[in-house]
């Protein structure tokens, strides 16, 4: 196992979202990435991966209003498979 | 990538965290709106109402709101407004001003509504000095009425009624309403911004805070274009809004101020200090 580190975390408010993927590439450490299910409108949504440095360009890109950042006081560390 | 795993992003982290940013601005009311997927006007409404909300001037904020699709939000904003007929927001800004000169006047409009439908009112209401701010949302077309041509949209650029692209000849040449309106003695303070990346919609809030700061410091004019995304009514997908323009419309209308502290600096001179490409310096 190897751990990656978040400084930063969001909350994605999916059910409001379009799914125009602006906030795919807007994210420095790309880790987001469009979900495989739909919401209730029918849309497509972000999933949030270990690496967030709560940077806030996702939420800043975002025209539906999806987004909040948060900062760790400690970054929190990630198990994930090699 | 796919391989790590979806962290749980329902609720606020269970670590010790701070919120940093909201997820809409506290005069928004709610974050719901019927605009498009990857539309660019919700991203400068955020910005817009940030700043009032900075300058700590929601008490005293009016807004006359024109005629497009960024009309949707004047139900949702908590800020006094006043709905203008098409192109007429300056206007109405300008007696609004006058009577009540201890608030902060704005208009909001789009391209189809200043420089089409009412291009003589801002042109003499920022003549005239009046002390109010228009924020322009330039998306280079008809947004709301389906994506026709506009007096901004940019040579070559493909709109429901320029299919082979805008071409000179026949359809005349996009206004650039920003160096119309910063060479008059009465303007102040005129910016151009852009919503196409993160970086493009702070610097926009900073311009509409400098621009708001113009109006309550008594100088004059202010003017604040934000180039904002219609993937729409330009049939693009979503995802290609920011790229098209950056290098559809941001080539020709660029971004950055030009008047501020009195000196005057043309769109001609944006491109030739940049190379044709913006750089941030706002
Ligand atoms: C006097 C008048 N003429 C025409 C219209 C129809 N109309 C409504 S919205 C609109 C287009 C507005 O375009 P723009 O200001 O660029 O806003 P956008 O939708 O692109 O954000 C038009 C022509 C109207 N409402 N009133
Ligand atoms: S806060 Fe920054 S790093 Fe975290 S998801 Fe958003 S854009 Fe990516
Ligand atoms: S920018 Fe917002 S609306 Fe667009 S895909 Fe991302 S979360 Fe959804
Ligand atoms: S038509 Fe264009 S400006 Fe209007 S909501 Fe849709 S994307 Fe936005
Ligand atoms: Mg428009």
């Amino acid at each position: 196992m190897r751990a990656i580190e978040s400084r930063g975390t969001v909350t994605i408010a999916k059910q409001l979202c379009k799914g125009c993927e602006l906030c795919i590439p807007a994210c420095p450490p790309r880790v987001l990435e469009m979900s495989e299910a739909h919401n209730e409108q029918g849309f497509p949504y972000p999933e949030l991966r270990p690496g967030c440095t709560g940077c806030g360009a996702c939420l800043l890109v975002c025209p539906d209003f999806c987004f909040e950042v948060f900062l760790y006081r400690e970054p929190v560390a990630h198990e994930v498979a090699p | 990538m796919s391989r790590l795993p979806v962290l749980d992003t329902d609720r606020p982290p269970q670590a010790s965290a701070v919120k940093i940013a909201r997820d809409k601005p506290d005069l928004l009311l709610t974050e719901r709106h019927d605009l498009c997927p990857g539309c660019g006007e919700p991203l400068a409404m955020r910005v817009l109402l940030e700043a009032i909300e900075e300058l700590d001037a929601s008490r005293m904020a009016i807004g006359v709101v024109g005629i497009g699709c960024y009309t949707a939000f004047s139900p949702t904003m908590d800020v006094d407004s006043i709905q203008a007929l098409h192109g007429r927001a300056p206007s109405v800004a300008t007696g609004a001003k006058r009577m009540r000169p201890e608030s902060l006047v704005f208009t909001l409009q789009g391209d189809g509504d200043m420089v089409n439908e009412g291009l003589q009112e801002v042109i003499h209401t920022a003549a005239r000095g009046e002390s109010v701010t228009c924020v322009l949302l330039n998306n280079g077309v008809f947004g709301e009425t389906g994506g026709h041509m506009t007096a901004t949209t940019v040579l070559g650029q493909r709109t429901k009624n320029s299919l082979d692209g805008r071409d000179a000849a026949y359809h005349g040449h996009p206004i650039l309403i920003g160096d119309l309106l910063a060479q008059l003695g009465g303007t102040a303070y005129a910016a151009r911004g852009a919503v196409d990346d993160a970086a493009g919609v702070a610097r926009a809030k900073r311009m509409l805070r400098r621009a708001f700061q113009t109006q309550l410091r008594g100088e004059g004019f202010s003017f604040v274009e934000i180039l904002t995304m219609c993937p729409t009514g330009w049939f693009i997908p979503t995802p290609d809004g920011p790229g098209y323009l950056d290098e559809v419309m941001g080539t020709v209308h660029v971004t950055g101020e030009l008047k501020a502290g009195g000196k005057l600096t043309t769109t001609a001179e944006l491109i030739a200090r940049r190379g044709g490409r913006e750089a941030p310096t706002a």
